[in-house]
């Protein structure tokens, strides 16, 4: 599964970091990602950060939250199929 | 209607031909059902699910090795939980738990490390599922076990690389897939130059899709544009993650711990160089090696089950005599339905009848 919300760096102790996700900290490996730094968005993978966003990226990742919000659920289509 | 649904019934009525697509990724799976995003394409723009759900793709030997494991004496087996549920050739994970077997959950393979730790009597043995997003995490971790001298963890190596496992599908037929919705987080690890050969040498158009639904309709308006210009190549969508070159720390790490080998897929069979093994270097935290004496049941599965059918995009759960009858969520014969991204249980959730 993968979760692409972003975390942010609170603090860094050599190759591990805590991170906040929506509240939630929890401690992340951060020595796969170039030079890590508080207040970094990274996105997180069973314990590891394996990408940085900017903050344009976190803007973007908001925009499209927003833009699913004013769909209405099946509007055109036919429903699921093969 | 939004702007970017309506760009893609333009571009599919310029098209002027059925369109299959396929996603090779359990979390688009999910995300394209829970967010009803198949209810909002064209009827004749089909997503299929490939191959994307590691635990799906495991073979029944895999397991069948994983719960021999669990059985031993003085052995801890953590796992992901969606491996727990899965049944092998006579019983599953869960099922030796209950019978006393000692089978964790964990987060992360940092967790099965600290279990190592806080255990030195027990050998914890760690179950290496999934693809590239997942393997620099284990390649860490078995390198840091063996720099901090921790010497009863290991890893039982099940890992598999997804381009190959692409190559497969492209190369074997039949199925005619029109484009690829390429993984996110795997391609953040091994970055979008990855697929160049399917859209050079196979003529598959590929675009890198991130999680959100509005990012997989990006995408998808992104392979109709490539199909309606005459063109095959590989781009990203999901820019804000996905380079052309990827996270090469990552990819150091993976090289440095593991090496390519032959694996079996559920479904599939054998696909040359889409596995990975640990190095001999890392011998010591190799849990296949650790226990290559142990007695392990034949590899028998449900002939009824198609789920390798389903895997490879040429059947649907539908077409399933099991499907919602003998094999449910609760009571899985085929892999596809125990993981919560396998297509059956994705189906089973969101549309368990045809057409509902």
């Amino acid at each position: 599964m993968c979760l692409a919300v972003p975390a942010k760096i609170v603090s860094i102790d050599g190759e591990k970091a805590i991170i906040d996700t929506e509240g939630i900290r929890r401690e992340v490996v951060v020595s796969l990602i170039p030079d890590p730094k508080v207040g970094d968005h990274v996105i997180v993978h069973a314990g590891f950060a394996i990408q940085k966003w900017s903050e344009a990226d976190v803007a973007e990742f908001n925009g499209l939250m927003d833009e699913m919000r004013s769909v209405e659920p099946g509007a055109p289509g036919h429903g699921p199929h093969e | 209607m939004n702007k970017r649904i309506e760009q893609v019934y333009a571009l599919f009525a310029e098209a002027k031909q059925p369109l299959k697509f396929m996603e090779v990724c359990g979390t688009h799976t999910m995300a394209a059902f829970r967010s009803g995003l198949r209810s909002l394409l064209p009827e004749r723009l089909s997503l299929i699910s490939g191959p994307g759900c590691p635990v799906c793709v495991t073979a029944n030997d895999s397991i069948n090795k994983a719960i021999a494991i669990a059985g031993c004496p003085d052995t801890i087996v953590a796992t992901f939980g969606d491996m727990i549920k899965v049944p092998g050739s006579t019983t599953s994970l869960e099922r030796v738990r209950a019978q006393g077997g000692h089978v964790h959950v964990v987060y992360s393979p940092l967790d099965a490390l600290d279990l190592a730790r806080k255990n030195p009597d027990k050998r914890v043995v760690f179950l290496g599922v999934g693809f590239e997003t997942t393997v620099p995490g284990v390649a860490w971790t078995i390198k840091n076990s063996a720099e901090t001298g921790v010497a009863n963890f290991s890893v039982l190596c099940m890992h598999k690389t997804m381009p190959a496992a692409m190559a497969a599908l492209v190369s074997a037929g039949p199925i005619d897939i029109n484009g690829f919705l390429c993984p996110g987080h795997v391609s953040v690890v091994i970055g979008s130059n990855a697929y160049a050969f399917l859209a050079e040498k196979h003529k598959v158009p590929c675009v890198v899709a991130g999680f959100e639904p509005m990012d997989m309709v990006g995408a998808i308006e992104m392979l109709l544009r490539q199909i309606v210009e005459g063109r095959s190549s590989v781009e990203i969508e999901y820019s804000r993650s996905v380079t052309p070159e990827g996270n090469l720390a990552a990819q150091r790490i993976i090289q440095e711990v593991f090496e390519p080998c032959d694996a079996m897929w559920r479904g599939v069979g054998r696909i040359p160089g889409s596995g990975l093994k640990i190095r001999r270097e890392y011998a010591a935290f190799d849990a296949e090696l650790i226990f290559s004496d142990i007695a392990i049941e034949s590899d028998d599965e449900n002939p009824a089950c198609i789920c390798g059918k389903i895997l490879r995009g040429v059947k649907t759960p539908y077409d399933c005599a099991l499907f919602a009858r003998q094999c449910t969520p609760s009571e899985p014969v085929g892999a596809c339905m125990v993981s919560s991204e396998g297509t059956c249980a994705a189906y089973y959730a969101y549309a368990k009848k045809r057409g509902a």
